[in-house]
């Protein structure tokens, strides 16, 4: 500790030492940038996840790059981000400002709404994966044919159950940060549009939204680049089945490194994962223009 | 207020719009009608969320004859609670222990170095401290998971596989960069004047972060805490590629495992996902605004 005479010192403008900042700077340095330059250095090796790492060059990433199952797991994963985003952003903007209402039955309503954020990703798969059942689940329970499909098994299918899955995961949390964008907007504004006799849906599209320009703008980027983060729903949900129709990228990533024993070509995918997740995160940051919320990228 | 002449409108609307005073186009009644669709948009949303979870609950509490034989989406004739022995004879009290251990080691050394780091960086002017803030906020556009490849050699080559502590390492440094960014914002907004009248009365640095800058931002910090418990409380990845024993196992994991262990009893299984989700919703009874402000961690702030 500083030892400090008892005559004031006016003004000592060094500020706190540096080293208050060191714990938090090694722990990231150790476990978030070494294993960045980690994943970059064992995409140029084979390793097969037990023995000796080889240099290699670049066979791994010659077999990443020409292996059509890469292909497939960057046309899989755009899908997702893309169907996750157009049934999530609506549906949570608009739920944002329907729990934002004041009346008793909605908070009532959001109370539950919110329970799926409660459950483990784990849980969720799961849970659905036994309701999706065509003998035992949704479709026999309802005694309706058109819910009674191999929901799972179907690869036509199962990219939009898993979109759907995913929404019902991650609605729950758009919905609050919209909620919580909506309740910042000056009542005043509503006032003076009543008194112009502007109607709800006016209000909704002159007011609303673009006053939750930054709420849609952090949303958004949260949606886009977590949906790159969708590992465990899908892993326990169909494994990336059926054949490879829900294999995305990460996962794609797992199954390499940690089923086929290729951590080489695992690492490669994992540069290519990092790679996009920056990208997006700086375009649609410069999309979203000058905002301090637009940094805040969590793969939620 | 309180005024016998009942006005169209009252006066502080008039002067909240001038330009429509004049008009006088009041329609009292405008903003009461109730607004159908979105009842019944919300009313139908209600339905999404709640089917599954009805369906996870009811099954639960079958036995396997009845799991087979009755109608899925009514409750059990004969409900029973041997589902929910069969999963706490299975070691789920271990399990769970296992998940309390790794929440709150993680989550206290993440909040006692995030709040340093942000102090520092806030109230801090040299070099060092603002390239490592923008090393934080880099940290936050990329997707870590992608280092698991790295982090499974670096756990094996210490000896760490399959303990806990292989767990609490890379979520502490995975927590830093959000729990940073967070704090420092809300440690902006303590006035200067009340650093500066420490200083005069002779303080360090070190004793303004605990005595000033910490009961400051307290409500952040319960947030940031909430926010990074409930991540790694119901984190996959970490456990699934750097534990394997039951010994280790965190109940997230337990949960995938059960589907193996108990395979076609899927009564039991979703008891296990019952179980696993109590304690969370336990705090959200007793905490509902706690818990869902520390969930969007000041995304919305």
């Amino acid at each position: 500790m500083t030892s400090l005479s008892s005559a004031p010192r006016r003004v000592r403008d060094a500020g706190p030492s540096g080293w208050l900042a060191a714990p938090a700077l090694i722990f990231f340095l150790a476990f978030a940038v070494v294993p960045l330059i980690g994943v970059v250095f064992l995409s140029f090796t084979s390793w097969n996840g037990l023995g000796e790492i080889k240099l290699e060059g670049l066979s791994s990433w010659t077999t990443v790059l020409t292996d059509p199952v890469t292909g497939n797991a960057l046309v899989v994963t755009a899908k997702i981000m893309f169907f996750s985003f157009v049934v999530q952003a609506p549906v949570s903007l608009l739920l944002g400002v329907f729990t934002a209402g004041g009346q008793k039955y909605r908070a009532a309503l959001a109370v539950l709404y919110f329970l799926p954020l409660l459950l483990s990703s784990a849980a969720v798969a799961i849970a659905f994966k036994a309701l999706l059942d065509p003998n035992f689940g949704l479709g026999p329970g309802f005694k309706l044919p058109i819910l009674t499909q191999d929901w799972l098994g179907n690869s036509d299918l199962v990219l939009f159950v898993v979109v759907f899955v995913i929404a019902w995961q991650f609605v729950p949390f758009h919905t609050l940060i919209y909620q919580g964008g909506v309740r910042q907007i000056p009542a005043s504004l509503y006032e003076a549009a009543e008194i112009d006799g502007a109607g709800r849906f006016r209000q909704f599209w002159n007011i609303t939204l673009p006053q939750l320009k930054y709420t849609i703008i952090t949303s958004s980027t949260l949606m886009v680049v977590g949906s790159l983060a969708y590992f465990d729903l899908i892993f326990v949900l169909t494994g990336g089945g059926p054949g490879y129709s829900t294999r995305l990228l990460p996962l794609h990533m797992y199954l390499t490194g940690f089923k086929a024993n290729d951590m080489g070509a695992a690492s490669a995918l994992g540069v290519i994962l990092i790679v996009i997740g920056l990208g997006l995160a700086l375009l649609l940051q410069r999309l979203g223009g000058k905002n301090r919320n637009a940094s805040q990228l969590e793969g939620a | 207020m309180a005024s016998t002449t009942q006005l169209p409108v009252p006066p502080s609307r008039v002067t909240a719009d001038p330009a429509a005073a004049p008009v006088a186009r009041t329609k009292g009644p405008g903003r009461q009608r109730p607004n159908l669709l979105g009842g019944v948009g919300g009313w139908l949303w209600l339905a999404i969320i709640i089917i599954p979870i009805y369906y996870v609950v009811i099954t639960s509490f079958k036995n396997q004859a009845g799991f087979f034989t009755s109608n899925p989406m009514l409750p059990a004739p004969e409900p029973t609670l041997d589902n929910y022995k069969l999963v706490l004879d299975n070691n789920f009290v271990k399990y769970f222990t296992n998940s309390v251990i790794v929440t709150l080691g993680t989550v206290l050394p993440a909040l006692a170095v995030s709040f340093m780091a942000a102090y520092a960086i806030v109230r801090g002017k040299s070099r060092f401290l603002n390239w490592t803030n923008n090393l934080f906020l880099l940290g936050l556009a990329i997707p870590l998971h992608a280092t698991i490849i790295p982090i499974y050699w670096m756990i094996t080559r210490a000896h760490l596989y399959d303990t806990l502590l292989a767990l609490i390492l890379p979520s502490v440094a995975f927590a830093i960069p959000v729990s940073v960014l967070i704090l420092s914002n809300f440690m902006r907004d303590v006035p200067n004047e009340l650093f500066e009248s420490m200083r005069l009365d002779g303080c360090s640095d070190w004793a303004m972060m605990w005595r000033l800058a910490l009961p400051m931002t307290k409500p952040a910090v319960i947030t940031v805490g909430i926010y990074n418990a409930l991540h790694v409380w119901n984190g996959f990845l970490f456990p699934l590629i750097l534990t394997q024993s039951p010994a280790t196992r965190v109940l997230p994991l337990s949960l995938w495992t059960f589907q193996g262990e108990f395979s076609v009893n899927i009564p039991a299984i979703l008891a296990s996902v019952v179980l696993a989700t109590l304690p969370l919703l336990v705090i959200y009874v007793v905490a509902r605004r706690q818990l869902l402000s520390g969930l969007t961690a000041g995304f919305s702030k």
